[in-house]
């Protein structure tokens, strides 16, 4: 009988307690879960489908991820067609209609951002091409900016009795967000130019922000591995066209990069690319000043 | 620019032509206008270098975005009625195969025949179903699939076409029409994705390769932070182990549960438990008797059906693009009970039509592993066995007349197969796969199957299932 006591004092402390009454996100990506974070505060609990060290193209929709997906009242995602290989299942898997494309519960940040690279020709022979355009477009901080934005009007609308504390933590992050970038731009105006080769067509946005030099990439073909042929190809135009480093993000293969890097004689640089790639990379402010300072340690 | 310095312009007169000509008034007005003229241009300076700036910034995103090829958010080349086209992907495939036995006597000994597409691929080149699949939502509340399989002797035949509710709430979702039953592992994912070239034999003995039915499915996914999943399922129950009924009602019907998860970031797993139920009506299936003369027998009464299954997937933090390794098996356990006639008229003739109490109780399982030791490659092992368990034939053991030998598909023979494979997959739309398989599904002989198999997707990026 006492048992049965607590247990019903405990469903009904469950049932009243705050944090089950939160906004559920399921976010994507770490850089739109730290996203979340930082507009939701703790009205918002953040779930991640995927870390830093993995390739977010190549997912898989594990059980796990159907069940945060069946409990989520809204998924932020790249979008542009990055997650098109697990994210349609999330969606028709967990019989979940909040989530579902074109309803409010389902956000994809590139909807919100000026894309790059769209591909005049798509067709697979070009690799694993993104007809949208490049989907990477977390490292471009004046997207940031605008993601937020679009965000925490999202969240308002699906979670209206909060919309005021989301708006006043979106403006106070706002207004870190640029004196951030505006630190950054300063700090990062030596980079402009330096010429680099990448791994994968996933630092775009950050290259574009900083004017840093795309001289090759170590895939052959976008989502392609690299080969021997194309690495040798590679390093012989390096020979032409010098590059300072050879940079890929923390869920590339550090091989093809290492083997470059060694012929070459520039150096390997691995950045964070998301939120907990690297030890320093906390958060959206902290993934920007460790992107910048490991570029710039090696621009010298 | 030119608007703001009209506007100073205007309130200065207006303040001008409205001051009173009391001198201290006016030196007072003034100031004040002074100093309203210095606030407005000190903002408009402001307001200026705002402006050249976002000039600038825009100018320099128009020369990015010229450079990089960029368009606005959401732009899309699509327009007018082709804009909804659904999304449609082809897949082919083909096969060459070398085989120590003849594929078109293949038989399971020991199992009754489902007459499903069970047998290995034909000797030498051949093509291998190419599938053609075509989804979309079809509004808000469903969506849509159906996949068409062309096959090598030119027939289209429908392996999937059903709808699938969006929008009902609590974690529900109905779907209907023609699909793979969610029983089991591997029988709702098409044989395209499968990491072998052909089915196990436990699905080959038991389902007729993989149960593609005609009914309604209802799933509840629960609203745990752990994978629970609950689903019924009730159709027409015409494929093996069920027939063709000609009836009102339900001829089959399954339930099944998935529990699934993931430990720590670098292993997921799922398991299941399934219950297939069956009516078949007379079920039929050819044998020759013990003089070689063709006899049919028919099959009438209840089966019912276990599944075990279990998936464990690993790859180092979670992800798979370097190295992965899968493991997956599922045990099978078949009961039938009911009558079996056996009809020897249009061959030798010799005892006619005659009927006895039939059941089996009889299992089977595999296991497998596939690991991708570097980008691009994996190797594979699989083990299958069948066991025959217990068959009662009442018109053999009560002496009806035919004898066993007149059912040689039914000797006591539990069968068992080794397979490895090998495979190589140039990006995520095409593999090249060697498979060489030991098969000892009939008695007393073994074929050694060869295959090399081509597997490439066309179109729209599908994605797969855990």
């Amino acid at each position: 009988m006492a048992r049965i006591q607590w247990l019903a004092i405990g469903i009904l402390w469950l049932l009243a307690h705050p944090a089950f009454a939160s906004l559920n996100i399921l976010a994507c990506e770490p850089e739109w879960g730290a996203l979340a974070k930082e507009l939701g505060g703790d009205k918002a609990s953040v779930y991640v489908a995927t870390t830093a060290l993995q390739d977010p193209h190549r997912i898989e929709a594990r059980p796990s991820l159907i069940a945060r997906a069946r409990g989520a009242d809204l998924v932020v995602c790249s979008g542009a067609d990055l997650e098109v290989g697990w994210l349609p299942l999330l969606q028709t898997q967990s019989g979940n209609p909040k989530i579902q494309t074109g309803q409010p519960g389902y956000f994809e940040a590139a909807n919100y951002v000026v894309k790059l690279e769209v591909p005049r020709l798509v067709d697979r022979s070009q690799g694993d091409v993104h007809p949208g355009g490049n989907p990477h477009v977390h490292l471009s901080p004046y997207n940031i900016e605008k993601v937020a934005i679009a965000l925490a009007e999202r969240m308002a609308q699906i979670d209206s009795r909060e919309a005021g504390y989301y708006q006043a933590r979106t403006s106070a992050f706002l207004e870190r967000w640029r004196q951030a970038i505006a630190k950054w731009e300063k700090d990062g105006a030596s980079l402009k130019g330096m010429p680099i080769v990448v791994h994968h067509k996933d630092l775009s946005y950050l290259n574009n922000w900083l004017g840093l030099r795309e001289v090759g990439e170590l895939e052959p073909k976008p989502g392609l591995p690299p080969t021997a042929s194309h690495l040798s190809d590679l390093l012989s135009r390096l020979g032409r066209d010098p590059a300072k480093a050879v940079v890929r993000s923390a869920y590339n293969d550090p091989q093809a990069a290492e083997w470059l890097s060694a012929r070459a004689g520039i150096p390997a640089v691995t950045l964070p690319f998301t939120v907990g790639g690297t030890d320093r990379a906390k958060d959206l402010f902290s993934l920007y000043d460790d992107t910048l300072a490991r570029l710039l340690a090696v621009n010298k | 620019m030119f608007k703001g310095k009209l506007i100073a312009a205007a309130v200065a007169l207006a303040f001008a032509g409205a001051a009173p000509a009391q001198d201290g008034d006016l030196a007072k007005m003034r100031e004040e206008m002074k100093q309203l003229k210095e606030d407005y241009e000190q903002r408009m300076r402001a307001l200026e270098k705002r402006l050249n700036e976002a000039e600038a910034k825009a100018g320099k995103a128009e020369q990015s975005a010229a450079k990089a090829e960029a368009t606005s958010a959401g732009a899309s080349g699509r327009s007018g009625e082709n804009a909804f086209n659904p999304a449609i992907s082809l897949i082919l495939q083909g096969t060459y195969a070398n085989e120590s036995q003849n594929p078109n006597n293949y038989q399971i000994t020991g199992f009754v025949p489902s007459n499903g597409e069970v047998a290995p691929p034909n000797r030498g080149f051949s093509l291998s179903e190419t599938e053609l699949s075509i989804a979309g939502n079809i509004d808000p509340y469903f969506r849509g699939t159906a996949v068409v399989a062309l096959t090598s002797d030119n027939e289209a035949e429908v392996e999937e076409a059903y709808f699938q509710t969006l929008a009902l709430p609590r974690g529900l979702i109905l779907k209907g029409g023609r699909f793979f039953s969610d029983i089991g592992y591997l029988n709702p994912i098409h044989q395209h994705a499968w990491d072998f070239q052909d089915a196990p034999l436990a699905y080959k003995a038991f389902l007729g390769g993989q149960l593609k039915q005609d009914g309604v499915q209802l799933r509840w996914v629960a609203p745990t932070p752990f994978f629970l999943e609950l689903g019924t399922e009730f159709s027409s129950g015409d494929p093996f182990p069920g027939s063709d009924r000609n009836a009102n009602g339900i001829g089959s019907s399954a339930v099944f549960g998935h529990l699934g998860g993931d430990i720590g970031p670098s292993y997921a797993w799922r398991a299941g438990l399934s219950y297939l139920r069956n009516s078949p009506d007379n079920r039929t299936y050819d044998d020759v008797d013990a003089t070689g003369g063709e006899t049919t027998n028919s099959f009438s009464g209840k089966t019912k059906m276990w599944i075990a299954d279990a998936v464990l997937k690993w790859a180092p933090q979670g992800n798979a693009s370097r190295t992965n390794f899968k493991l997956q098996g599922e045990y099978f356990r078949f009961k039938q009970d009911g009558n079996l006639t056996y009809d020897d008229s249009a061959g030798s003739n010799v005892f006619g039509s005659v009927t006895g109490p039939f059941n089996t109780d009889q299992t089977g399982w595999y296991g497998q592993g596939v690991w991708q030791f570097m980008p691009r490659w994996r190797v594979g092992y699989r083990y299958d066995k069948l066991s025959y368990g217990t068959v009662n034939n009442g018109i053999v053991n009560d002496g009806l007349g035919p004898t066993s030998a007149d059912f040689p598909v039914l000797a006591n023979y539990s069968p068992t197969r080794n397979t490895v494979m090998f495979d190589w997959s140039p990006s995520e739309f095409s593999r090249i796969r060697l498979q060489y398989a030991v098969d000892k599904s009939q008695q007393g002989l073994t074929d050694n199957q060869f295959f090399v198999q081509y597997i490439y997707s066309l179109g729209a990026h599908g994605a797969h299932r855990f």
